[in-house]
């Protein structure tokens, strides 16, 4: 197996004017992601919302260049910003957004709309062009039809496979998908993570997938990095994530997950206050105003990532092994036969 | 006798292409301090159907019913003018998106005060207590401050528990919440779901509360009533309904869950719900449903009295099928 992304304390500071009479502030969207992912697999990344989890989506589609901290794709080094790697890499990396609805130009037919990316970056002949837009609606579940139609003649669910066809229309290597079933319907939903299964196992896509659902995260990824505050808190396999969750960060997000069943229904330790604000965040660890285990070095000193088996955790009391582990398997519904 | 009686509730919007019925045969009887929860997709009339009770719908919507009772006061009777006194006072709504439900040129405790100078007797100094003590009860720290925010300078979490502070400061005996925690965050997701459970016990007030997220409902509702394309699809109390869903379309909603699905692959539910045109005869449900047959394409099915109330021919888990 190789790294096809390897990321080491990447970092993406934002210059922000804080009203008129204050001078600029710097924010600190993504803080330290450290994180490597295989070919072929799935690495998740979970966290609440300003935790820097699509900046990171916009540093890895080079939208926007990192701060500090290296960022190697696909044998190239993104950090060094050399105009030919970042050519090729466009091609090889795409993404999907989170809602379909924002993301198609609702003024262009879906041929058009597919075909875009062709014109720019090959030398294909229109018909050859047509050719491919054509394939690709079939394999997304689309019919021939639909190639003259324009979006808002599209369900949600169709627009995300446009989006997802679009994002494939150049082979990427990689797909990073922002959110991409969080604006649909359980049903609708569900069609799109198998596509999304489908056509990882026929193309051996490797997929960046962002969300905030636990339990579709569980179901698509190989491995998890939960964020806080910008900064990549634990990193595990998905099994062992969410049967063993080390960081209290971690545990508090997955109890604090509704289980669709009501036989474990019962009150919970719910994680009190928000998210600190990214302009100062807290000294020490960032989660320490919120964590129960929390001491005077949490406080302090901020803890970096260490190995603990197949985990990687930033967290003090991790290494002084004072957490411990949460009551019941969480996430767990029990299925029952229909 | 039931806090609100709703029976075959109807609600027809006139659109450019005809009229569209968004909602069709809604029953509800809600008892004081219960939890019922309305689960369904988008454009199921899950909204709509609250949204009529609260007479907050647009002048192109027509709302008929057989009978829309609160405590034993036939609302369809009512002037509007008695109507308003019932609404926002005995009950109370909040909504998905609390950022833009406050309105952004005044202080949150302008907007909270409003609701107390409005509905109660209280004067301008008890008013301004009241306001600080449901900030309080709310969960938001240093409330006297708060009071002086404006909805801008307040996340989507204290945004929402102004709301609820609004919704709530004339102790309602309804609430009814659609979508309460859909835009926040799942550790302010919790947060706001034990506040409003919190509530609900507390004060004795009965919760409706409308949302898509059968994890939400598992934790927090005792009835639930499954909506399909403006239709009631299947009516039962939480565990029976996730033990044994009868209608096939809550089963495969509960199928398609990723919490609750093994295997690679989700058994997804093919197609859409249907819309305004392409609403079929028969089932609404039979393009999507594995087990359709010639009757379900033609014949609209009947309600199961025994089995939740489900609007199929050939209901699932029936008694035998449970025992075997």
């Amino acid at each position: 197996m190789t790294a096809l992304i390897t990321a080491e304390h990447l970092q993406r500071d934002y210059e922000v004017a804080r009203g008129p009479f204050s001078g600029s502030a710097t924010l600190r969207a993504v803080a330290d992601a450290t994180f490597t992912v295989e070919e072929g697999t799935t690495l998740a990344i979970v966290g609440e919302s300003g935790c820097g989890k699509s900046t990171l989506a916009r540093l890895l589609t080079m939208i926007e260049p990192p701060s500090g901290g290296a960022l190697t794709i696909d044998g190239r080094d993104v950090t060094a910003g050399r105009h030919e790697d970042l050519r090729a890499l466009r091609s090889t990396v795409q993404i999907v957004f989170q809602n379909p609805y924002g993301s198609l130009n609702p003024r262009h037919k879906i041929g058009a709309i597919l075909e875009e990316p062709l014109k720019i970056n090959t030398a294909l002949s229109a018909a050859g062009r047509r050719e491919r837009a054509l394939g690709m609606l079939a394999e997304v579940g689309l019919r021939p039809e639909h190639y003259d139609r324009y979006p808002h003649m599209f369900s949600g669910g169709q627009r995300q496979r446009i989006a997802i066809a679009r994002a494939l229309m150049l082979e990427p290597k990689i797909l990073v998908l922002d959110e991409p079933v969080s604006a649909l319907d359980v049903s609708i939903q569900a069609q799109i993570l198998n596509l999304l299964a489908d056509l990882q196992e026929k193309r051996g896509l490797t997929y960046v997938f962002i969300s905030h659902a636990l339990a579709v995260v569980r179901h698509v990824a190989d491995n998890v990095m939960v964020m806080y505050l910008g900064r990549g808190v634990e990193i595990a396999p998905s099994e062992t994530l969410f049967s063993a969750p080390r960081h209290p960060y971690t545990q508090a997000l997955l109890a604090a997950t509704p289980i669709a069943d009501p036989e474990r229904r019962g009150r919970r330790t719910r994680l009190g206050g928000e998210l600190p604000s990214p302009f100062n965040p807290p000294p020490g660890c960032p989660f320490h105003p919120r964590c129960p285990f929390a001491n005077e070095r949490c406080r302090t000193e901020r803890p970096e990532l260490k190995l603990y088996g197949e985990t990687r955790a930033a967290c003090h009391g991790v290494e002084e092994n004072r957490i411990p582990a949460p009551a019941a398997p969480p996430l767990d519904a029990t299925v029952s036969a229909v | 006798m039931p806090l609100l009686e709703i029976k075959n509730l109807s609600v027809t919007f006139d659109t450019r292409s005809g009229p569209f019925r968004a909602v069709e045969g809604f029953d509800l009887a809600i008892e004081p301090a219960e939890v019922v929860a309305i689960v369904g997709e988008s454009g199921s009339g899950k909204s709509v159907a609250m949204l009529a009770v609260m007479g907050l719908l647009p002048a192109s919507a027509t709302v008929t019913a057989d009978r829309l009772a609160f405590e034993g006061h036939d609302m369809l009777a009512m002037s509007p003018r008695e109507r308003r006194k019932i609404i926002g006072r005995d009950i109370a709504m909040i909504f998905q998106e609390p950022i833009a439900s406050l309105n952004p040129c005044f202080t949150v405790g302008f907007q909270i005060k409003e609701m107390l100078r409005r509905h109660t007797g209280l004067d301008r100094e008890a008013r301004q207590k009241r306001a600080v003590e449901l900030l309080g009860m709310v969960g938001i720290a240093e409330p006297e401050r708060r009071l002086r925010a404006f909805p801008h300078q307040l996340s989507g979490g204290m945004s929402q528990r102004v709301m609820i502070a609004m919704a709530t400061s004339c102790n309602p005996k309804l609430l009814i919440a659609d979508e309460p925690t859909t835009a926040l965050d799942v550790t302010i997701q919790a947060q706001i779901l034990e506040l409003l459970s919190d509530l609900q016990r507390d004060e004795n007030m009965a919760l409706v509360l409308i949302t898509h997220d059968m994890g939400v409902v598992a934790e927090t509702a005792e009835r639930v009533i499954v909506q399909y394309a403006g239709k009631q699809v299947e009516r039962q109390g939480v565990r029976e309904l996730f033990r044994s869903p009868h209608h096939p379309y809550t089963a495969a909603l509960l199928a398609a869950l990723p919490d609750r699905a093994r295997g690679a692959r989700l058994p997804s539910i093919p197609g859409m719900v249907p819309g305004q045109g392409d609403r079929p005869a028969g089932c609404l449900f039979n393009p999507r449903c594995p087990y359709a047959d010639d009757k379900c394409r033609a014949v609209p099915p009947p309600v199961q009295p025994a089995l939740g109330a489900a609007l199929c021919h050939y209901p699932l888990n029936t008694a035998v099928e449970a025992l075997s």
